[in-house]
C-alpha cells in the first residue's frame, strides 16, 4: 500500500531528478549567438521600459544584421527583477549561471543599479548600467566592473544650472520624491546654484514619498512660501497631479520652474494639452533632431515598431550598442578583456558619439535642455539644445576626490 | 503657518479624506459581514480610474459625460465585484480563516495585467470635470471647485449609506450578519445573496472613489498598492464595520497629511524636523497610537464571538524522521547534481522557508496573525549588515548576533501587539512593521536611505555559492525543526490551548498574554535569522526587506502551503519562490500567469497545498479495497 510517507518521498525523488535534468543542459555550441545578460523592473516602471525593450530589440536586429560580433550573433536575454535588489541579485545569477550570459547590462531603479554593480564587483564581471541614475554608481560606491551610459543626476542638474543662475531668482522653492534620485538632484541643485549665486535662498523643501503626492497641499504649501521659482525632479504619476493642482492654483503665475526630466515623452506626453509652458526640462525633442544619427535611428524605430521612440528606446538601444561594440573591442568575452575594453570606449549612439571615461567609467552620453511648450494640443519641447554629457561633469579632481581607489 | 493657509490645508485634507473614504467604507462593509481581507479592494478602485477615464473619451468632455461616466464606471466595477465573489470568493467561505486572503491577492495580481493589456503602460491624465474646471478664491488663496464638490460629497455618501443600513430591510441584515452571522443563516437569510450584494455594494464605492479622482489622479498602475494600504489603515482606525467611524478617521488621516504637507521643515529646540517627509508614515504612527489607546479603532466595538465557521483546525503531525532524513538527504545532493543556480534559488527557498515557517508559528498554534512579519526580517537582514559594515564585526558574529537584535524590537513590538486581537492586531503588526520601514528609508546617515546597505558579503571561506548554501540550509534547517520542537512543547500546547479557548485557557492558569509575548520575540528572532543569512546571500540589503510586500510574501506562502499543517509553509516558500523564478523568465504578463496559479490552487485545495495533498491522500487510503 502506499503510504504517505512513501508517496511523498516519491515525490521528492521526482522533484531531484527533473532539477537534474535542467541541470544537465550541455554547454553552447561555440557558433551559439553570445549571450548577453539583461535585468530591469518592467512591471514596477512599464511606461519607461516597455519603449527601452523595443529599443533593446532594434539594437539586436542591426548588430546581428551586421554580422553580429566576434562572428557569432548575439542575443539579448531579459529578466525582471521586480524592482527588488535582492530578487535582481538572484536573477542575476541565474543568468550569469544558468544562462551562460557574457555579462550584465540593464536595470532601472537606484537601489538595485547599486545592488547590481556590488554584485558584478564581487563576482568580477562587467555591468552596464543602462538607466539608473544615481551619482553614488559611478562616484562614491564606483567599482572597477561598473560603467553606467545614461547621463547622470548630476549631470541633468548641471545642465539646467546656468538658466537658473541667468534668472537671477532670489528665494526657490524645491520638491522631490523622497528616495535616492530626488535627493540627490536637490542636493546638487542647491550645491551648484549656491556657487553661482551666493545669495540665493531655499524658501521651502517639500518631500513626497514616490507616487504617493498630496499634490494640492504640496501645491498650496510651495505658494505659501512666496518663491521666485521652483526646482523639481518630480515625474509620472507625481508630476501630472503636481501641474494640475498647480495651475488651478495659480501656483506657477510669475514663478520660473525648472523640472528634471519633464521633457522626455514618457513624462511629458501624458500631459497633453496641460503640459505647463515655459518650464525649464531636460528630455528628448524626438520629432525635432535632424542629426544624421538620430534620423537613422528614428526611421528604423518608426518601421520596425509603428511607433514613435521614447527616451527609454535611445538608453535600451545605447546600451545594447555598448555592449557590442566594448566585445569588438575586447575581441573575446574574457571578463578582464571586457572591462579594459569598456575604459574610453567610444562609439556612436542616436544621441552623437560618447564616450565610457575611464576615469569614473560615466559615459559622456548628452540630454536635451529646453522650455516646454504645447503645440496642437500636446507637450514639446521648445528652444531647446543639446548639452554634451562632458560637459556638464565636475572636474577630475573632484571626481577623483568622490570615487573610491580600485 | 498663517491662519488662511490652516484653513486652506484644511480643505486640501477634506477633499483628500473624500475618496478615501469612499473606498475604505466598502473595503469596511465587506469585512464586516463577509470577513474576508480584501486584498483587491484598491484595484477595484484602480479599475474605477481607468474606467471613468475610457468612458469620458466615449461620452465626450461634458457635464453629462463626465458624470455619467463616473457612474457608469462605478457600477461596472461593482459588477466586476459581484463577478469576483461568485467565481473565486463564494467558493472558498468555508476555507480556514484568511485563505480569502490569497484569493484576493491573486486578484491584484491578474487585474494589474489585465489593466496593463488594455489600457498600456502609460499614464493616463484624465480631462479636469467639465463645469468645474476653475478655482474659487477663498481668503485670497485659490481651491479648485471640484475639491469642494468633493469635500460634499463624503458626508453624503456616508448620509446615504446610514440610510440604506439603518432605514432599509437589506441594512438591517448587513447589520445583523456584521454581528452574528450564523445567526442570521440560521434564521433562514440566504447568505449567499446577502454576500453578493454586500461586495457589489463595496465594490460600487472603490469604483466610486476611484471614477471621482479622474481629475485630480491620472490612471495608472501602481494605484492599486497605493491606496490598498490607505484603506486598511482609514478601516481599522475607524473601527471595523463602523461606518462613520472610516469617515471620522479618514477625516483625520486625509488632514493630519495635509497639515504635515503645510508645517514643511520646522525647528523645535535646534532639531530640524520635517514634517513633509513624515507624510511617508503618518497614517501608521497614527494608527499605532489610536490601536494602543483604544483596541477595537475609535468607534469600533469587540468583536462578536465567532461561531466556529470551519472546521476547527486539526492537530499538527509531526513528519517522520525517515521522512525528513530522505528530503534532507535530497537538499544536500541537490548542488552535486545540478548547476550553480540551483543552490542559489534553494539559499533563497530556505531562507523563506524560515520565514514562513516563523509566520506560520505566530499565525497557526499561536493564533496571532500577523501583517508585519517582514519587520523583523527585515530588522534581522540590516542587523546583520549594519554589524558588519559600520560596526566592523566579523561576520560570523554578525550573523549570530543580528537574531537577537530582531528579537529585541520584537519584545517592544510584541509587548504592544499581544494586548490587541483578530485583525486589529495584524494592523499594529502592520503598523509596527511600516515604521521600521520608514526609520530605515529615511536615516541615510546609517542605514544608506533608500538605497539600502551594500559590500554585506560573507567570509571567504563561505564565499562560495554552494557552501553558502550549505551554512544557510543547516541554520534555516536548525531554525525550523526548532520551531516545529517548541509546537510540541508545554510552551506550544498553551499557545494552542489559548488560540482554541483563551477563557478555559486563563483557567487552567495559564498566563496567557505572557506566552503570546514569548511567542512574538521567538519568531522575532528567528525571522531575524532568515533575514541575516538571507542579507548575505545578496551582498547587500533595501528598505524592501521590510516592505509590505515582504510581509505580504510572507502570507501568501504559508496559506499557499496550508495554515492547518506543519510542513505547509515550507512547501509554500518553495512553490512561490520557485513559481517567481520560473514565471518571471518570460517578462510579459508573467504576475497574471502567477495570479492565475495561486487562484487554481486556491480553488483546487481550499487548505492549502499540503492540506489539500493530505486530504487526497486520505480519502485515497479509506477507498474500499
Amino acid at each position: 500500500m502506499l503510504t504517505r510517507n512513501r508517496l511523498l518521498a516519491g515525490t521528492a525523488a521526482l522533484v531531484a531528478a527533473s532539477l537534474a535534468t535542467l541541470g544537465l543542459a550541455g554547454p553552447a555550441a561555440a557558433q551559439a549567438p553570445i549571450k548577453i545578460g539583461e535585468l530591469n523592473s518592467y512591471k514596477v516602471f512599464p511606461a519607461f521600459l516597455e519603449p527601452y525593450k523595443k529599443g533593446i530589440e532594434l539594437a539586436v536586429e542591426e548588430v546581428n544584421a551586421a554580422g553580429g560580433v566576434l562572428g557569432r550573433k548575439i542575443e539579448v536575454v531579459s529578466r525582471d527583477d521586480n524592482g527588488n535588489p535582492g530578487d535582481a541579485v538572484r536573477v542575476a545569477e541565474e543568468l550569469l549561471s544558468r544562462e551562460g550570459a557574457a555579462f550584465l547590462i540593464g536595470t532601472f531603479p537606484s537601489n538595485v543599479g547599486l545592488a547590481v554593480a556590488d554584485f558584478a564587483k564581487q563576482r568580477k564581471v562587467l555591468f552596464i548600467a543602462a538607466e539608473p541614475l544615481t551619482d553614488k554608481i559611478v562616484w562614491d560606491s564606483g567599482n572597477a566592473y561598473t560603467y553606467r551610459l545614461r547621463t547622470s543626476t548630476y549631470m541633468q542638474t548641471a545642465m539646467l544650472i546656468p538658466d537658473a543662475a541667468k534668472l537671477k531668482k532670489k528665494r526657490w522653492a524645491i520638491v522631490y520624491p523622497n528616495y535616492e534620485y530626488g535627493q540627490s538632484a536637490t542636493a546638487a541643485f542647491k550645491k551648484l546654484l549656491k556657487e553661482k549665486q551666493p545669495d540665493v535662498e531655499f524658501v521651502i523643501e517639500q518631500a513626497p514619498p514616490l507616487g504617493k503626492i498630496d499634490a494640492g497641499a504640496v501645491a498650496q504649501a510651495l505658494a505659501d512660501a512666496k518663491p521666485d521659482a521652483i526646482f523639481s525632479s518630480l515625474f509620472g504619476p507625481d508630476l501630472a497631479k503636481f501641474v494640475r493642482e498647480g495651475q488651478q492654483r495659480g501656483l506657477f503665475k510669475g514663478v520660473e520652474v525648472f523640472n528634471l526630466l519633464a521633457g522626455e515623452p514618457e513624462y511629458l506626453d501624458p500631459l497633453k494639452e496641460e503640459a505647463p509652458e515655459g518650464w525649464y526640462v531636460t528630455g528628448y525633442p524626438w520629432s525635432e533632431i535632424k542629426t544624421p544619427e538620430h534620423t537613422k535611428f528614428l526611421n528604423a524605430y518608426q518601421a520596425k515598431f509603428k511607433d514613435y521612440p521614447r527616451l527609454g528606446s535611445v538608453v535600451g538601444y545605447a546600451t545594447v550598442m555598448s555592449a557590442a561594440e566594448a566585445i569588438k573591442k575586447a575581441g573575446s568575452l574574457d571578463q578582464a578583456k571586457l572591462v579594459a575594453a569598456m575604459s574610453g570606449l567610444t562609439l556612436m549612439t542616436p544621441f552623437g558619439m560618447i564616450q565610457y571615461r575611464p576615469i569614473d567609467h560615466q559615459s559622456t552620453m548628452g540630454a536635451y535642455v529646453g522650455r516646454i511648450g504645447v503645440k496642437d494640443g500636446k507637450g514639446v519641447m521648445k528652444d531647446w539644445r543639446f548639452v554634451d554629457g562632458k560637459d556638464a561633469l565636475p572636474s577630475d579632481a573632484d571626481v577623483q576626490k568622490m570615487r573610491p581607489k580600485n | 503657518m498663517t491662519f488662511s493657509s490652516i484653513l486652506i490645508q484644511l480643505l486640501n485634507g477634506l477633499a483628500a479624506a473624500s475618496s478615501l473614504f469612499l473606498v475604505s467604507a466598502g473595503l469596511s462593509l465587506i469585512f464586516g459581514v463577509t470577513r474576508i481581507v480584501n486584498f483587491a479592494h484598491g484595484s477595484l478602485y484602480m479599475l474605477g480610474l481607468y474606467g471613468a477615464y475610457s468612458l469620458i473619451e466615449l461620452f465626450g468632455r461634458t457635464p453629462l459625460g463626465f458624470w455619467s461616466a463616473v457612474v457608469l464606471a462605478a457600477l461596472v466595477v461593482g459588477l466586476v465585484g459581484v463577478l469576483i465573489e461568485l467565481a473565486v470568493l463564494r467558493r472558498i467561505y468555508r476555507a480556514p480563516e484568511l485563505f480569502q486572503l490569497l484569493a484576493t491577492f491573486a486578484i491584484v495580481l491578474i487585474i494589474k495585467d489585465i489593466a496593463l493589456f488594455t489600457w498600456g503602460a502609460e499614464d493616463l491624465v484624465g480631462p479636469r470635470a467639465p463645469g468645474l474646471s476653475m478655482a474659487v478664491e477663498i481668503m485670497g488663496k485659490r481651491v479648485p471647485a471640484y475639491d469642494l464638490l468633493l469635500i460634499v460629497i463624503g458626508p453624503l455618501v456616508l448620509a446615504a449609506i446610514w440610510l440604506l443600513l439603518t432605514r432599509t430591510r437589506w441594512g438591517a441584515l448587513v447589520r445583523a450578519a456584521t454581528q452574528d452571522r450564523e445567526m442570521v443563516g440560521a434564521l433562514g437569510v440566504d447568505q449567499a445573496k446577502l454576500f453578493t450584494s454586500v461586495f457589489f455594494v463595496g465594490a460600487v464605492l472603490a469604483g466610486l472613489g476611484g471614477a471621482l479622482q479622474i481629475p485630480r489622479e491620472p490612471a495608472n498602475l501602481e494605484l492599486d498598492l497605493a491606496v490598498i494600504a490607505d484603506a486598511f489603515v482609514v478601516t481599522v482606525v475607524g473601527g471595523l464595520g463602523s461606518i462613520g467611524g472610516a469617515f471620522l478617521a479618514a477625516v483625520i488621516i486625509g488632514v493630519a497629511k495635509a497639515f504635515c504637507i503645510g508645517m514643511g521643515s520646522v525647528t523645535w529646540f535646534g532639531v530640524e524636523i520635517s514634517f513633509s517627509k513624515l507624510t511617508l508614515v503618518v497614517e501608521f504612527l497614527i494608527m499605532a497610537l489610536v490601536l494602543v489607546v483604544r483596541p477595537y479603532g475609535l468607534l469600533g466595538k469587540p468583536q462578536a464571538a465567532q461561531r466556529v465557521a470551519a472546521e476547527p483546525a486539526p492537530p499538527f503531525k509531526v513528519p517522520s524522521w525517515g521522512f525528513a532524513l530522505v528530503w534532507l538527504a535530497l537538499l544536500v545532493i541537490v548542488p552535486w547534481v545540478t548547476d550553480r543556480y540551483a543552490a542559489i534559488l534553494l539559499t533563497d527557498i530556505v531562507c523563506f522557508a524560515l520565514f514562513s515557517v516563523s509566520l506560520h508559528f505566530i499565525m497557526g498554534p499561536a493564533g496571532m496573525v500577523s501583517f508585519g512579519h517582514a519587520a523583523y526580517f527585515g530588522i534581522g537582514a540590516y542587523a546583520a549588515g549594519l554589524l558588519l559594515k559600520r560596526a566592523g564585526l566579523p561576520m560570523e558574529a554578525a550573523l549570530l548576533i543580528a537574531p537577537l537584535i530582531a528579537g529585541a524590537f520584537a519584545i517592544v513590538y510584541g509587548w504592544f501587539c499581544v494586548r490587541l486581537s483578530g485583525v486589529y492586531l495584524a494592523m499594529l503588526t502592520l503598523a509596527f512593521a511600516q515604521i521600521s520601514w520608514s526609520i530605515v528609508f529615511q536615516w541615510d546617515s546609517v542605514t544608506g536611505g533608500s538605497n539600502g546597505v551594500f559590500g554585506v558579503w560573507p567570509s571567504p571561506w563561505l564565499a562560495d555559492k554552494t557552501v553558502y548554501y550549505y551554512l544557510a540550509l543547516a541554520l534555516c534547517g536548525a531554525g525550523i525543526a526548532f520551531l516545529w520542537r517548541v509546537m510540541f512543547s508545554p510552551f506550544g500546547y498553551a499557545l494552542r490551548a489559548g488560540r482554541d479557548s483563551p477563557l478555559r485557557a486563563e483557567a487552567i492558569g495559564i498566563d496567557l498574554r505572557r506566552f503570546q509575548w514569548a511567542a512574538f520575540v521567538l519568531v522575532g528572532a528567528l525571522a531575524g535569522l532568515a533575514g541575516a543569512v538571507y542579507a548575505f546571500s545578496k551582498g547587500s540589503i533595501s528598505p524592501s526587506t521590510i516592505s509590505i510586500a515582504q510581509s505580504t510574501d510572507g502570507l501568501v506562502m504559508v496559506l499557499l502551503g496550508g495554515v492547518e499543517t506543519l510542513t505547509g509553509p515550507v512547501v509554500g516558500a518553495a512553490i512561490f519562490t520557485w513559481l517567481r523564478d520560473v514565471v518571471a523568465r518570460n517578462t510579459e504578463f508573467w504576475r497574471a500567469v502567477i495570479g492565475l496559479v495561486i487562484l487554481l490552487i486556491v480553488l483546487l485545495f481550499p487548505q492549502g497545498l499540503v492540506g489539500g495533498l493530505k486530504a487526497l491522500v486520505m480519502r485515497w487510503r479509506e477507498w474500499p479495497a
